[in-house]
């Protein structure tokens, strides 16, 4: 398969499943989870065929329509969308695994509709990723928002509603309202939205109206969670935990702080927005959602909302990173992307598994919790030590790459930053540890044991992949130094 | 096969209008539907036959009774009446396949085969007025599609439809007279009623103050006729009280058949021969046209029946038409008349959705609406997608209409600032009505009683093509801006 067919077929693949998924869902449910199976691993065949022709330095391309001339729907694959497609691919599958013992554990209503929208919320990451200019991966970008909808609203009882509504008002009024303004301007100003190592806006937008612009996208992308257009990630929470797992610790969220990073590095151009004045204040709002989202964090009762929290302060981890404007730091943006995606996947998945066994949802609940479900509660530490940053798990690697970027720039702000979340973070997550493995369990606690086989093997798997980041983060560091060839040091 | 092509631009009037008294004594049930529509089909076919000429090179002509041009009545077909006779035609197919059941529901048996023939009087009318090349011919037509579209709004089993129509009546009869007067005044100075014909004769007219009148005249009548603001009131109460087949076939083409008279009547025979009257043009319409797309779209956010909300929304739509066309370049008036295609095809979708919504809910309101997305989701799923165009969302047919428009506007200086602000406005005004519409049918509770009406799978199909159109024009654009740039270009070619 040329690259270019291959492009056209990971998106392509996914809506021939969902397809392929609404139809045998009315046959049998065993048929219905073998077609997301084969789905899904047929995504990561496709996907990750592609890393060694971008290993080679290959950047293949495709147009597939050219609505207005000089603007056309067309895709090319660079290293970070690269690595973005082949997170969000990957992650599907164990993901899918998991989704099985979990919602059949939970003998959940509709799930063909739920696994049908995953299969077009995939292709819709799959279009942003691969995206090739701001339109391309604007309309994908709506399709991910519109097709994560009756996800999060899968419920469907009065609280779920109002939830998804604020999720869904949020995200498509900052994108219009916000993004899309942004993304005409760029058009108008430099004649093109094609995403062009070194950026396209140096010589035509400069100060002060580029910060502006910057504003522009950093708050109409809603899905990276800046503050204050967060609420809609803890709103999300009300989905059923393997939506919360794949699409708001990986592909929905990644997709916001992916857009913010690829329009940093190839349309506003590292180099460009470092020499201006205006785009400075990214890396304070940046740093003001990590600490402050740290702090609501370590007030939140609730397991998932805690969650949510931390999701928000690590994906502002990835913005500041990127703001930081430097080769190592822009790296330990990419990275951190992946490392954070390994461990937050486990921690959902193992809140997801508490509440199957248990129906506990709350942190009080948790005590003593560790003796019933060691597999569990020990995948659960491993992700809740990547969040801290302790070594040996993914989360270290990235930490040392954004401070080794803030080093650099002598940026004291983000260093500072960086360590006050790593203990605001230890203060939020030891404490459950500490309960779930030294507390007695209450005495009306009724006994339990694990979850379904299928969501432990999934936690499992990420657990082990969290750790495995720490050595064999190689093959990445690799394909994402070519993200910052050309940008000074 | 060219001996046939030749005949064509006749025979896109001549079919439906043969038709009519056929129809009219189709008495069994059933068979007058399917006359009109086959007529309907059989005008779409001719109207994509002229289209595939047209794009190969040949603007069409036609002289009626063998009579050359300035002496006989002529017709013409150019890229521009190309685009519009797609959407007469069009719009009338695709509501009459889906409409059926929505009619017999809403018209009694017995005055069904006068209806049909009404309706095909108004395709032939309408399609008349963009084919003929003839002054006094389009005022003939825009007689027979007015009063034959006053007999189908008046036609439904809503009462209230009786004193819209008669504002309607008085006010289109308004506008028909004061382009009679204003032909008038042309022809007794020129001696002609041949618009290109005309073209070139004012200029050879001692004393211009008459053609100058007559230009007034006739931009007023037609801007009644096109609901152009502030000549907008009979519009709303129209289509809110029309049966609702008839608000989707009239609220596609309708106005936009009157604003391509007055552009074209404008383009070819005012604006290179009066001195300055570009201007007077471009100051006349831009300050309605930005007052249309600000105040009708406010208006609309505060409507609580979903017909006369989108019937606002038109008023403001044919403001974004009109704001393309004063910009008086090339840019501004390819956008206005790709929005003329693009608006059709959203509006278009969007009545149709509120036929199948009525006849399954029985009535429009958003109160009676709340929670109709459980009850109806394919149906509420295609509203949603053409509102996205409507609002000119990126990836359906709106945006390219918006994208043309902002280009438009930033050619012009200082002045783009206002229009940009203003085309922003309007489409935030948008979001906020659509997103009123959203909230009621997708997230407020339904009322315990389940609605009793019945959808037939065809309506459903039928909604969800033109819904499917609006995405599909979105990203292959070729047809609509092929041809509206054509257009742009031969209106400007009389332009000094």
């Amino acid at each position: 398969m040329s690259p270019e067919t291959a492009i056209v077929a990971a998106l392509a693949w996914p809506l021939a499943g969902a397809l392929a998924i609404s139809l045998t869902g009315r046959v049998s449910a065993n048929a219905r989870e073998a077609a997301t199976l084969i789905t899904a691993a047929g995504l990561i065949w496709i996907v990750w065929g592609l890393v060694p022709e971008l290993l080679a330095g290959g950047r293949p391309a495709v147009a597939l329509a050219e609505p207005i001339p000089g603007i056309s729907i067309a895709f090319r694959i660079e290293p970070l969308g690269m690595l973005f497609a082949a997170l969000a691919s990957g992650l599907w599958l164990i993901n899918s695994i998991y989704s099985i013992g979990y919602m059949r554990g939970n003998k959940e209503a509709n799930q063909t509709r739920f696994y049908t929208c995953f299969a077009i919320a995939l292709a819709a990451t799959i279009g942003i990723a691969f995206a090739g200019n701001l339109l391309t991966l604007f309309l994908f970008y709506e399709v991910l928002t519109l097709s994560t909808y009756p996800l999060v609203a899968h419920k469907g009882d009065g609280a779920t509603v109002r939830s998804a509504r604020v999720y869904l008002g949020l995200l498509l009024a900052t994108s219009i309202g916000l993004l899309l303004p942004g993304i005409v301007w760029v058009y108008t100003a430099a004649g093109t939205g094609d995403f062009t190592p070194g950026g396209i806006l140096a010589g035509h937008i400069a100060s002060p109206e580029l910060g502006l612009l910057l504003a522009l996208f950093v708050f109409g992308v809603g899905k990276a969670a800046v503050m204050p257009v967060h609420r809609w990630l803890p709103a999300a929470m009300v989905a059923p935990t393997p939506v919360s797992a794949l699409l708001h610790a990986v592909a929905v969220v990644k997709a916001g702080v992916f857009t913010i990073t690829k329009v940093i590095v190839y349309i506003f151009g590292v180099d460009h927005l470092f020499s201006e004045p205006g785009s400075g204040w990214l890396l304070y709002a940046a740093a003001f959602t990590i600490v402050a989202a740290s702090i609501v964090a370590l007030r939140q009762t609730n397991l998932k909302r805690l969650l949510a929290y931390s999701t928000v302060a690590q994906l502002s981890y990835v913005i500041m990173a990127a703001a930081i404007l430097k080769p190592l730091a822009e790296i330990g943006a990419a990275i951190h992307m992946v490392a954070h995606a390994f461990g937050k996947i486990t921690l959902f998945f193992a809140a997801g598994a508490i509440y199957v066994a248990s129906k506990k949802t709350e942190l009080g609940q948790l005590r003593g919790i560790g003796r019933r479900m060691p597999w569990t509660m020990a995948a659960f530490t491993i992700g809740a030590l990547s969040m801290i940053g302790v070594p040996p798990t993914g989360g270290f690697v990235s930490k040392w790459f954004i401070l080794a970027g803030a080093f650099e720039a002598d940026n004291f702000i983000a260093i500072f930053t960086i360590i006050a979340s790593t203990a605001l973070n230890a203060a939020y997550f030891l404490p459950i540890l500490y309960m779930a493995w030294f507390e007695a369990p209450a005495k009306d606690d009724k006994p339990h044991g694990e979850a379904p086989p299928a969501a432990v093997a999934a936690l499992t798997i990420t657990a082990m992949l969290t750790l495995a980041f720490f050595l064999l983060n190689g093959p990445v560091i690799r394909l994402e130094q070519q993200l910052i060839s050309g940008i000074a040091g | 096969m060219d001996n046939l092509l030749a005949q064509l631009p006749a025979l896109q009037v001549v079919v439906p209008f043969l038709t009519v008294p056929l129809v009219m004594l189709l008495k069994p049930r059933g068979f007058a539907w399917l006359a009109a529509t086959a007529t309907s089909v059989v005008c779409f076919a001719i109207a994509i036959a002229m289209t595939s000429a047209i794009l190969q090179g040949a603007p069409l002509t036609y002289a009626m009774g063998g009579w050359p041009a300035p002496f006989g009545i002529a017709l013409a077909v150019d890229a521009f009446s190309a685009l519009l006779l797609l959407v007469i035609t069009g719009a009338s197919t695709l509501t009459l396949i889906g409409a059926r059941a929505s009619i017999d529901s809403q018209i009694t048996d017995a005055r069904q085969p006068l209806f049909y023939a009404a309706w095909l009087l108004a395709l032939t009318g309408l399609s008349g007025i963009v084919v003929t090349a003839d002054a006094f011919n389009i005022f003939v037509f825009m007689e027979i599609s007015s009063l034959a579209s006053y007999v189908l709004i008046s036609g439904g089993p809503d009462r209230r439809a009786l004193p819209s129509v008669f504002k309607y009546l008085v006010m289109g009869t308004i506008g028909a007279t004061f382009y009679l007067i204003g032909v008038g005044l042309v022809y007794m100075m020129t001696g002609t009623l041949n618009l290109a014909d005309m073209e070139a004769r004012v200029h050879e007219v001692g004393d211009q103050s008459p053609i100058l009148v007559a230009a007034g005249f006739i931009t007023v009548g037609l801007a009644l006729k096109a609901a152009v603001f502030p000549l907008h009131a009979w519009l709303p109460n129209a289509y809110t009280f029309a049966p609702h087949a008839v608000t989707a076939f009239l609220a596609a083409c309708a106005t936009k058949v009157a604003l391509y008279v007055l552009i074209r009547f404008d383009f070819l025979v005012f604006q290179p021969n009066l001195v300055g009257h570009d201007t007077q043009f471009a100051y006349f319409l831009m300050p309605l046209a930005v007052l249309a797309i600000v105040v009708a779209s406010a208006v609309a956010l505060f409507e609580r029946n979903l017909k006369r909300l989108l019937a606002y929304s038109s008023v403001a739509q044919i403001g974004y038409i009109m704001l393309g066309a004063s910009l008086v370049n090339d840019a501004g008036l390819t956008a206005s008349v790709v929005h003329i295609f693009n608006h059709a095809l959203a509006k278009g979708a969007l009545f149709l959705t509120v036929m199948a919504l009525a006849m399954r809910f029985g009535d429009v309101s958003l109160d009676q609406l709340a929670g109709a997305a459980r009850r109806a989701p394919w149906t509420m799923a295609a509203f949603v997608v053409a509102a996205l165009s409507l609002i000119g969302v990126p990836g359906t047919a709106g945006f390219i209409s918006k994208w043309y428009l902002v280009m438009a506007a930033l050619d012009e200086g200082w002045l783009a600032i206002p229009l940009i602000a203003t085309i922003a406005a309007g489409s935030l005004l948008a979001v906020a009505y659509v997103w009123r519409i959203i909230e009621c049918t997708y997230f407020a509770p339904a009322d315990g009683t389940e609605p009793t009406g019945h959808v037939p799978p065809l309506v459903t199909g039928v909604v969800l093509i033109a819904a499917t159109a609006n995405v599909y024009f979105g990203i292959f654009t070729a047809l609509p801006t092929t041809l509206a740039a054509e257009a742009a270009l031969a209106l400007q070619e009389a332009l000094p």
